[in-house]
């Protein structure tokens, strides 16, 4: 052989462990080669990996070696320089790059680590979160069913029905064996099985209600774990029957005043019903948390329904009394109507039937008292009429009365006159208050108007049946009337002190006083007076003969009025007063001048009516004389005055026409006269007609006059139009009885 | 105006007078008897009650003070007073008569006694209340106004 620049290998080639060497390294570079192919193809794959370049220098690093192997392939046999300094170069390029990869590895190898111990990390997050998922599903379905069961308990105030309803849904819902309430009984010793679940009609099971299970699960708030040997769990009869996980809770039964939100748990009844859970026995089931909220939230809810249940029951039953009590008093207040119709109607009717008989048997009795009676007669007259006046009065004040007491009655206001009803009063009074010598005196303030609006009939009645009480009850002595326009100031007056007087602009406030000196009234009678029908004692002994009314009917009036009156009195024989204030309205201004100067009867006809007539008049008085005179005068008469009865006689001829006489002077005989001039004329036509003027009328003048022969008789004082209307019928029919 | 006012001031008076029953209706008459013929009719009846009144009391008065009282001369007397007050309307002397009376027929001397008492006064008072009356009345006629009539109506 020559020389070659081959380089001989060291080993022949021909030797087997050559062979071997020859194959590993072809299937060493031929790995070396599909490796990085099958990484490209799987890195092409997978969009996401991060470290392309590490592949680059991996795949560059094994091509390199792969390269270096197959190289290796040409080295076994005789191979030429080139091939050596190419195989030397390859190996020298692998060297390089495998030692930069080794370098890059120690970098990235903990990345990768990590990346794994991440992916645990999530895979055990994932695996918890699985879990909480798994409660929170439960539980919203426990909430689910809370609220259903809630929906079902509220969707009806019957409170078997919510009792009932809780059972069933409660059993429904946790899948229950069986599920028993126990109520508490009247007495609150004991428990009584009330409600179950799967037993229709439960037989009365009691338990007494300090055992001490039960206590433990009233002094709870919470779902209480019980025994299933307790005798509250042991409600099916049968021996064998063992229940489950069985549970309890207080179920606290609220009174309706008890009812505080904030109070919750704590209540001052501290009654409670028990509700029993039991698991069904053939599962192995437990109780878990979420049941045993869920029982809770229940017992809660039932505790509010059966409070509502309660209330609604007490307002219905409120209700229905309500309506029977106005269906009650509808049917008292229409038989109340019709009494009151009737009574009107009785009252109408017997008003016009009693007042006629009345007027008949008044108006009879005063006629026969004129005729002529023996003095029994006379008596017997007199009696009856001061009876029938009697009963008359009655009967008004009756009448009157109840026509006030159903507020039928109504003032009839109007503008009167108020001094005259003043004087009108006095005018009636006087002839009583003089028979029994009783000074009476009237005193108007000067403020007090002359005209009012009001009712005038009826504050005249007022004032008189004061007066008049006055008057009966006063043996002798004086009676004071003052009227006077009550001040502001004394308005508020602390006798009355429930009268609250308002003064204004068109009404005054008008107080009367009327003071006697009788016999008054012992204080503790006072406040009986104005009771209808009631008398004082004293009152009762005098046989006054009152019906008891008069001072009832007056309040009536006065309170009318918008006003006030009672009775004073220092006691029994010290005289009384009476006070009274009434509302009046003040009229409009009308002109004052044109009322003071309106006349009210027309003026004089003429004076001239008698013209020349020739009287003669006789009396002791010289003022009465003079104003006799006057008065002829005024008429047209010649008037011829004497002062003595035998003046008279000596003066009279027939040309007088008239004679006047005063008959009522003591120690004057007018009647004397009479019968002279009697005789002195003896033919009729020709003597003067003989009228007595005299001051009383009492019977006996009246006899004298009639017996003498008298043709008539007048009361003094004469007014003028009286002594004018006498003349003419003196002068027509010359005679006249009686003129007042 | 001033007439007016005084004529206002007059009736105004005598209303009053009416009202507290010093005068009564009777006065009215001899008001109506007053005319043209008479225009001082009022005054002079009234002045002659005046004379015959205080004639009268000094009369009582005397014959109260006697020992021995004549009841009959106080009866007497008492009743032309009473006639007299009553023919011009002096209301409250003729009631006070009156309850003069009734002590005379029960002979009361002490009665009497104070029912002069009462009666005097009265009949100053009334004629105290005339004497303004016609006071004013001579002031209205002196001022050239008329006086004016007072219709009352009871």
């Amino acid at each position: 052989m020559d020389s070659c620049n081959c380089i001989e290998p060291h080993w022949p080639p021909d030797d087997l462990l050559m062979k071997y060497q020859y194959i590993s390294d072809f299937f060493i570079a031929l790995a070396y080669f599909s490796i990085p192919l099958e990484l490209i193809y799987f890195v092409k794959k997978s969009a996401v990996f991060p470290y392309r370049w590490v592949l680059v220098q991996f795949g560059a690093f094994i091509v390199l070696c792969g390269a270096t192997h197959l190289i290796n392939l040409w080295t076994f046999t005789l191979h030429s320089r080139t091939v050596a300094m190419v195989m030397t170069t390859a190996k020298l390029f692998t060297a390089v790059v495998s030692c930069v990869t080794a370098l890059m590895l120690v970098h990235i190898i903990p990345d990768l680590l990590s990346v794994k111990t991440r992916e645990l990390f999530l895979k055990n997050k994932a695996a918890e979160l699985d879990r909480e998922m798994g409660l929170i599903r439960t539980q919203e379905e426990t909430g689910r069913h809370v609220r259903m069961l809630t929906h079902e308990i509220r969707s009806t105030l019957d409170r078997h029905t919510i009792l009932k309803t809780t059972l069933v849904e409660l059993g429904r819902t946790l899948a229950l064996e069986e599920c028993a309430l126990w109520m508490p009984t009247r007495t609150g010793l004991e428990l009584h099985l009330s409600y179950t679940l799967h037993q229709q009609n439960p037989v009365g099971y009691t338990v007494p209600i300090h055992l001490p299970v039960i206590n433990q699960v009233f002094s709870s708030s919470h779902v209480v774990k019980i025994s299933p040997n307790c005798p509250v769990a042991r409600i099916n009869s049968s021996v064998k029957y063992i229940p489950g996980e069985v549970v309890a809770v207080r179920v606290p039964l609220l009174h309706l005043s008890n009812f505080q939100i904030n109070d919750w748990p704590e209540l001052s009844t501290k009654r409670y019903a028990l509700m029993v859970l039991m698991l069904p026995s053939d599962s192995a089931r437990q109780w878990h948390f979420h049941e045993l909220e869920l029982v809770e939230v229940v017992a809660d809810q039932v505790a509010v329904a059966l409070s509502h249940a309660a209330i609604l029951e007490e307002s219905m039953r409120a209700r229905d009394l309500l309506m029977e009590q106005n269906v009650a008093l509808d049917l008292a207040r229409r038989e109340a109507e019709t009494a009151i119709r009737a009574r009107n109607d009785f009252l109408a009717v017997m008003n016009h039937e009693m007042r006629t008989p009345m007027h008949a048997i008044i108006a009879l009795s005063s006629l026969l008292q004129e005729t002529e009676l023996t003095p029994e007669q006379r008596l017997m007259v007199e009696t009856i009429l001061k009876s029938s006046n009697l009963l008359s009065t009655l009967i008004n004040d009756v009448l009157d009365l109840s026509r006030m007491e159903d507020g039928s009655l109504q003032l009839d206001l109007e503008t009167f006159n108020l001094y005259a009803v003043f004087k009108e009063v006095l005018n009636l009074i006087k002839p009583i208050a003089s028979v029994k010598k009783l000074h009476v005196s009237l005193n108007l303030a000067p403020d007090l108007p002359e005209y009012a609006i009001g009712d005038e009939k009826r504050l005249m009645q007022t004032i008189l049946n004061v007066v008049g009480n006055a008057v009966k009850f006063s043996k002798d002595g004086s009676i004071s009337i003052s009227a006077f326009v009550a001040k502001a100031e004394l308005l508020r007056d602390s006798r009355a002190p429930e009268f609250f007087p308002v003064p204004g602009d068109n009404h005054f406030y008008l107080h009367v006083q009327v003071k006697d000196s009788g016999i008054g009234v012992s204080p503790q009678d006072i406040p009986k007076l104005f009771t209808k029908f009631a008398q004082t004692q004293s009152t009762a002994i005098r046989n006054s003969g009152g019906s008891g009314l008069g001072l009832a009917i007056c309040k009536r009036f006065v309170n009318l009025m918008e006003g006030h009156i009672w009775i004073e009195s220092e006691g029994l024989g010290k005289g009384c007063t009476a006070i009274f204030m009434v509302k009046l309205g003040i009229p409009e201004r009308l002109n004052e001048s044109k009322l003071a100067f309106m006349p009210k009867v027309p003026p004089n006809l003429g004076p001239t009516a008698f013209p020349g007539l020739k009287v003669l008049v006789m009396d002791e008085n010289g003022v009465s004389r003079k104003v006799t005179k006057g008065l002829l005068v005024h008429l047209g008469c010649d008037v011829t005055m004497v002062s003595s009865s035998e003046e008279c006689l000596r003066v009279v001829s027939n040309e007088h026409k008239v004679v006047f006489m005063d008959v009522c002077a003591p120690g004057m005989d007018g009647y004397e006269i009479a019968i002279h001039m009697h005789e002195k004329f003896t033919r009729r036509h020709e003597r003067p007609i003989i009228v007595a003027l005299t001051g009383n009328t009492d019977k006996v003048t009246k006899e004298n006059c009639m017996r003498v022969g008298m043709d008539g008789v007048i009361l003094k004082p004469v007014s003028l139009d009286k002594m004018r209307s006498v003349l003419s019928d003196l002068l027509e029919h010359r005679v006249l009885f009686e003129a007042i | 105006m001033e007439v007016v006012q005084i004529q206002r001031r007059l009736v105004d008076y005598t209303k009053s007078l009416f009202m507290e029953g010093f005068l009564d209706g009777q006065f009215l008459q001899l008001q109506q008897l007053q005319d043209e013929s008479n225009p001082d009719f009022v005054v002079e009846v009234v002045s002659l009650f005046f004379d015959d009144s205080e004639k009268l009391l000094n009369e009582l008065t005397i014959a109260l003070d006697q020992p021995n009282v004549d009841f009959k001369k106080v009866d007497g007397h008492v009743h032309q007073l009473k006639g007299s007050s009553s023919s011009i309307g002096a209301q409250r002397v003729k009631n006070a008569c009156i309850a003069f009376r009734s002590f005379c027929e029960g002979q009361n001397i002490e009665g009497c006694l104070a029912c002069l008492q009462q009666v005097k006064q009265e009949y100053y008072l009334v004629k105290n209340k005339l004497e303004t009356l016609f006071r004013l009345e001579q002031q209205i006629v002196a001022s050239g106004g008329s006086i004016p009539m007072i219709e009352m109506g009871f």
